[in-house]
């Protein structure tokens, strides 16, 4: 039940995107178009998961017994970028067909701050490694969610008659404003 | 001297970094529901990337280009962690209010950019003006956001009451709702006065 509810938390609740405001630039720049959207909240699901799971090793057998926290992020970040990079060496090798489809997102998520979030936010509440687990995997589908909805209406605002200078990112910020708010309805819902 | 102060002025108006380049907006935005942390928030980048950019700037003819980013990310991630350091030991109620958001200075895609567009190609002074200028630059949008938040949602500016009792608050604002439909008016704002600038500019070109 604890696990449940921190999955809901991390995807509805406290949807990073939309309450948090962690990655925004890959959220406003890949959601001009639905599929490659899908493509990016899947990427991002699945680098966020298996980095954190990679962090929580190092940071509870390296870190910790060696006084070693004040580097996290240094840490956290290197490894994140350089474990990236290795993912998508060994895509391109083994599934080019996947690697065709999603290859390019991978590159983008390499430094980004929704990924490195996750494992610092692990480090910092001390989260077991189920626990870590279940919320990378529910963080990388609230960002998913956020993206695939904000690409949906994006696709639909194509035809709407925008005002001139909101154009493009002024509007597509509104909207996230919009989304945000609805999403605002689900707080409170569960307190950690 | 008027050629730094072109490379500073730059950053702050020309190519400021949250309305115009847009880039680097991620995090950041989350710390503007009052004006007090977007200032911290705003020195702190602007700390950062003056200093990556002079050590960048400094090493760029000792790092080999492919090996470049990775070098550019330790030299951001040890400053990020200095400065980390410091405010948990002179300010930590700031450090407590910034939270997460601190670490993640790291991944500001504008620090990297700077470093990779500016400093590994220029000498240290400039890349110091360069980093100061964007960096300003950034504090200014920052504080902006940070100020219209605050005293549409809470009445007050730095924590202190302006408007008196007679005004009620609007709570979005400070919601992460608001702060994104502000930044999406204030961004159309700046495009509109840009291109009124341009326009301004060709007529006097055609005169």
């Amino acid at each position: 039940m604890e696990y449940f509810t921190l999955f809901i938390s991390a995807v509805i609740v406290n949807n990073f995107v939309l309450t948090k405001f962690l990655g925004l630039c890959i959220f406003f720049g890949v959601s001009k178009n639905l599929n490659a959207s899908i493509g990016m909240g899947m990427a991002v699901t699945s680098v966020m998961t298996l980095s954190s799971m990679l962090a929580w090793v190092v940071y509870n057998f390296a870190l910790v017994p060696l006084n070693l926290t004040f580097m996290t992020t240094a840490v956290f970040v290197l490894l994140i970028a350089s474990f990236v990079q290795l993912l998508e060496m060994i895509i391109k090798k083994q599934a080019p067909a996947l690697y065709n489809m999603w290859g390019i997102y991978l590159l983008l998520i390499a430094t980004n701050c929704v990924v490195l979030a996750i494992p610092l936010l692990n480090a910092e509440s001390s989260f077991s490694f189920l626990k870590s687990v279940v919320y990378a995997v529910g963080s990388g589908l609230g960002f998913a969610l956020a993206i695939i909805l904000m690409a949906s209406l994006r696709e639909k605002l194509r035809l709407a008659d925008v005002p001139k200078p909101l154009e493009g990112l002024g509007i597509a910020f509104i909207l996230a404003g919009m989304l945000a708010l609805a999403f605002t309805g689900f707080s409170g819902m569960i307190t950690l | 001297m008027k050629n730094l102060w072109d490379i500073f002025k730059k950053g702050v108006i020309v190519e400021n970094p949250i309305f115009v380049l847009a880039l680097s907006l991620c995090p950041a935005l989350a710390v503007t529901a009052s004006a007090i942390t977007s200032l911290t928030m705003g020195f702190s980048v602007m700390f950062v990337i003056t200093a990556n950019n002079v050590v960048v700037s400094l090493t760029r003819k000792l790092v080999n280009p492919k090996v470049r980013v990775p070098v550019y990310i330790t030299s951001i991630a040890t400053i990020v962690t200095l400065v980390q350091l410091l405010l948990q030991a002179f300010a930590p109620e700031l450090y407590q209010a910034l939270g997460i958001y601190l670490a993640l200075i790291v991944v500001f895609a504008i620090i990297l950019a700077r470093a990779e567009v500016f400093a590994s190609k220029n000498s240290v002074i400039p890349s110091f003006f360069d980093g100061l200028g964007m960096g300003a630059g950034f504090t200014l949008a920052l504080l902006l956001i940070g100020c219209i938040r605050e005293l549409l949602g809470a009445g007050s500016i730095f924590g202190i009451p302006v408007i008196g009792d007679w005004y009620d608050p609007a709570l979005i604002m400070i919601l992460p709702a608001g702060g994104f439909i502000l930044i999406g008016y204030l961004v159309g704002g700046f495009k509109m006065l840009t291109e009124y600038m341009e326009e301004a500019e060709a007529k006097k070109g055609d005169a």
